[in-house]
């Protein structure tokens, strides 16, 4: 048997338990030691993950090929990105404990299995365990009722959710007699073996993922767990599990279910249109940014889907590309608010942001930036990722979609850019405390990945393209 | 012959302890009638061949959750009564809900049918020379491995959220800082005064030593422990 497919996993969960241990051991507080030794763990990972080398191992469990490795090394660099931006907001918030990035690596390692899933047991498995890790994150500041209540609303919510999964994959075993992706695929070439039964379990797969990735109608619980979750976790909540769950759909519909696409392909353009319109019009009445950019994640979540509809090599990348950009987008508009705090008070209101452009242009410029980026204008990523998933629905004639895509983000531009207007053309209140170093860092490192992509987007297109390739075979 | 007279024996056990578990008044006899109907459910097995079911039968819930049941049951003062009352009351609801399942039971079994390639298609074939707990260990550490230390990290993480969300360091209990105590120099605690012959104590207006540096409330409740030595 070939473990070392694994190796990353086996390394990463490893490192886990080691940091855990001296957490543990040492009497003095580790927050900042543990939360570095976690970046380390994550450097680590993705160097073997780089390294590693294409198969199918574990009794069909588990598979390695360019896809797992895409959203691997894209997982990992969000999931980077999360613990630095934890690292000053848990100074300030009292939550420096070194259980926090211990937690989020545990997540890490679950996401990381869900990329590689290749049956349908190892998909539950790494689902549970990357979401177990989040319940308990989003309930981390467990003296704040807003806190406790985002946790347990979760916790309730997602296991509802992987009940319904459960049940489809039951249906699904039931029905074609394995669990295995590849063997699932032989048996459903054939058009004789799929039975409406099947179909019915394939279907409460999609609902039990489309909670995870928070699409409409399961996306109840996202404005409030992002509001009461601490925002760094918020802010990891939106990146790396996002892209996860979403590569676990792409390779669940593509490659087991790959010979369905009529039957689940409906239910996809409903859940992205309904996702698109719910993201574009609840946005508008917000106040509170974190909500808003609850809404704004359903509404992206309502982009990527179109690519995973049109069910084409050209549409799976586009998903991927918008991922990617996704990723540093929200990363650095997350790193944008943190930094809003003024005399060590956190703020979550747009209307705080006004006259930043006066008292902090730095930032301002960044807000801009990512906010410009979510709209979809160019030259930012955010122009390309739309770009890539419209051009995949016109070429499979899903042209409804492509249409609605276009009007929501219209109306999605009039929020983000009403954000841009309170920043630079309202009265102002007064200055926030100093940036931190760690918030900096991120907030240009997401900057200038959004604003410079166009210049040298090849080697991306090409990874996203060889990932596609490995997912249709 | 012998073992299908031990297989009724043991089943009318089984029934009669499961039959008590729901209807004795002390909640204490029920536990232990569970525990009663636990020891009689693993002896079907054995009679089965099924050995290591059994044994898990009763390590893990005789040893662990019975027990469990038992602290529950006799630590946290329910009201059995209380809880059983509206018996009369909620009595045709239940036996209404229950002769749907049961009806609805006896269609799903009477239309059970086995399919001919059932066989075939099974993905763990038993293999006639090895026994079932070999079987079993085979599946587990060899062909699940993986899934088996998946399910491993999810319980590690359940365990750290667990203690993440409750424990709590005692802020008010009175432990001893010995590097507090040792850092303490004469100066903080101990004032010398000149006392002229004949004036008396109380005319410098000095009774008690000084108070502790910080006036916070915990801490002047410690300091003035201190204060003892």
């Amino acid at each position: 048997m070939n473990w070392t497919l694994a190796l990353p996993e086996i390394v990463l969960a490893c490192c886990g338990m080691a940091i855990l241990l001296i957490g543990v051991l040492q009497k003095r507080d580790t927050f900042h030691l543990c939360s570095m030794l976690t970046v380390g763990a994550f450097l680590i990972t993705a160097e073997l993950v780089v390294s590693g080398s294409p198969g199918l191992g574990y009794n069909g469990l588990f598979t390695v090929d360019t896809f797992s490795t895409f959203v691997k090394l894209l997982v990992l660099v969000a999931a980077t990105l999360g613990v630095i931006l934890s690292l000053d907001y848990n100074e300030h918030a009292n939550l420096r404990r070194f259980e926090f990035p211990v937690l989020m690596l545990y997540s890490t390692v679950g996401m990381l299995v869900m990329a590689s899933a290749s049956n349908l047991m190892s998909l539950y498995l790494g689902l549970e365990l990357q979401s177990l890790s989040i319940y308990v994150l989003a309930a981390f500041a467990r003296d704040e009722l807003r806190s406790s209540e985002a946790g347990l609303k979760y916790f309730v919510l997602g296991s509802l959710a992987s009940g319904l999964l459960l049940y489809g994959v039951s249906l699904v075993y039931g029905f074609s007699g394995t669990m295995e992706f590849a063997r699932l695929a032989q048996a459903l070439s054939n058009p004789a073996h799929v039975s409406p039964g099947l179909t019915v379990g394939v279907v409460f797969v999609i609902a039990g993922l489309a909670f995870k990735i928070s699409a409409v109608p399961f996306h109840m619980w996202t404005p409030d767990v992002y509001e009461g979750a601490p925002t760094p976790v918020t802010a990891f909540l939106s990146t790396a599990p996002k892209v996860a769950a979403i590569a676990l759909l792409m390779r669940v519909m593509a490659t087991p279910f790959g010979h369905l696409l009529v039957q689940w392909q409906q239910v996809i353009i409903l859940v992205s249109i309904l996702s698109m319109l719910l993201g574009a019009l609840g946005a508008i009445g917000q106040r509170n940014i974190k909500r808003l950019m609850a809404y704004s994640s359903i509404g992206h979540m309502g982009y990527a889907l179109i690519g995973l509809a049109a069910g084409s090599e050209a549409g799976l990348r586009g998903v991927l590309i918008y991922m990617l950009t996704y990723v540093f987008m929200s990363a650095g508009t997350f790193a944008c608010i943190l930094a809003m705090r003024r005399r060590g008070r956190m703020l979550e209101q747009i209307s705080d942001l006004a006259g930043l452009s006066r008292t902090d242009p730095g930032l301002a410029l960044a807000f801009a930036i990512f906010m410009f980026s979510m709209a979809g204008i160019p030259p930012f990523t955010g122009f390309f990722g739309k770009y890539f998933i419209f051009t995949s629905a016109v070429q499979s004639g899903l042209w409804t979609l492509a249409v609605i895509g276009v009007l929501t983000s219209v109306v999605g531009a009039f929020y983000y850019i009403r954000i841009i207007k309170v920043i630079y053309f309202d009265a102002g209140g007064a200055e926030f405390d100093h940036c931190p170093a760690s918030l900096s860092v991120v907030a240009a490192a997401g900057a200038l990945f959004t604003t410079f992509f166009f210049v040298l987007p090849a080697p991306f297109i090409a990874a996203a393209d060889a990932a596609a390739k490995a997912l249709l075979l | 012959m012998i073992s299908a007279v031990l297989f009724y024996v043991f089943a009318a056990i089984l029934l009669v302890s499961a039959a008590m578990v729901v209807s004795s008044r002390n909640p204490v006899h029920s536990v232990l009638f569970l525990i009663l109907a636990f020891f009689n459910a693993a002896a079907l097995f054995l009679l089965a061949g099924a050995e290591f079911l059994a044994m898990i039968l009763v390590i893990v819930y005789v040893g662990a959750v019975a027990v469990l049941f038992l602290f529950v049951v006799m630590m946290l003062d329910i009201n059995f009564a209380e809880l059983r009352s509206g018996y009369q009351r909620y009595l045709p609801v239940g036996l209404a809900v229950g002769a749907v399942l049961l009806t609805e039971l006896a269609i799903v079994l009477g239309g059970w049918k086995v399919s001919p390639e059932a066989v075939t298609l099974r993905l763990s074939p038993r293999a006639a020379e090895l026994h079932n707990t070999l079987q079993l260990g085979r599946l587990i550490y060899t062909d699940y491995i993986f899934l088996f230390q998946a399910a491993g990290l999810v319980l590690l993480v359940a365990m750290i959220g667990a203690i993440v969300l409750t424990l709590r360091d005692r802020t008010k209990s009175r432990h001893q800082n010995i590097a507090h105590q040792i850092a303490r120099t004469p100066a903080d605690t101990l004032e010398l005064v000149d006392v002229p012959s004949r004036a008396g104590v109380a005319s410098i207006g000095i009774l008690r030593p000084k108070p502790a540096p910080q006036p916070e409330q915990a801490e002047a409740s410690t300091g003035h422990a201190e204060g003892h030595h």
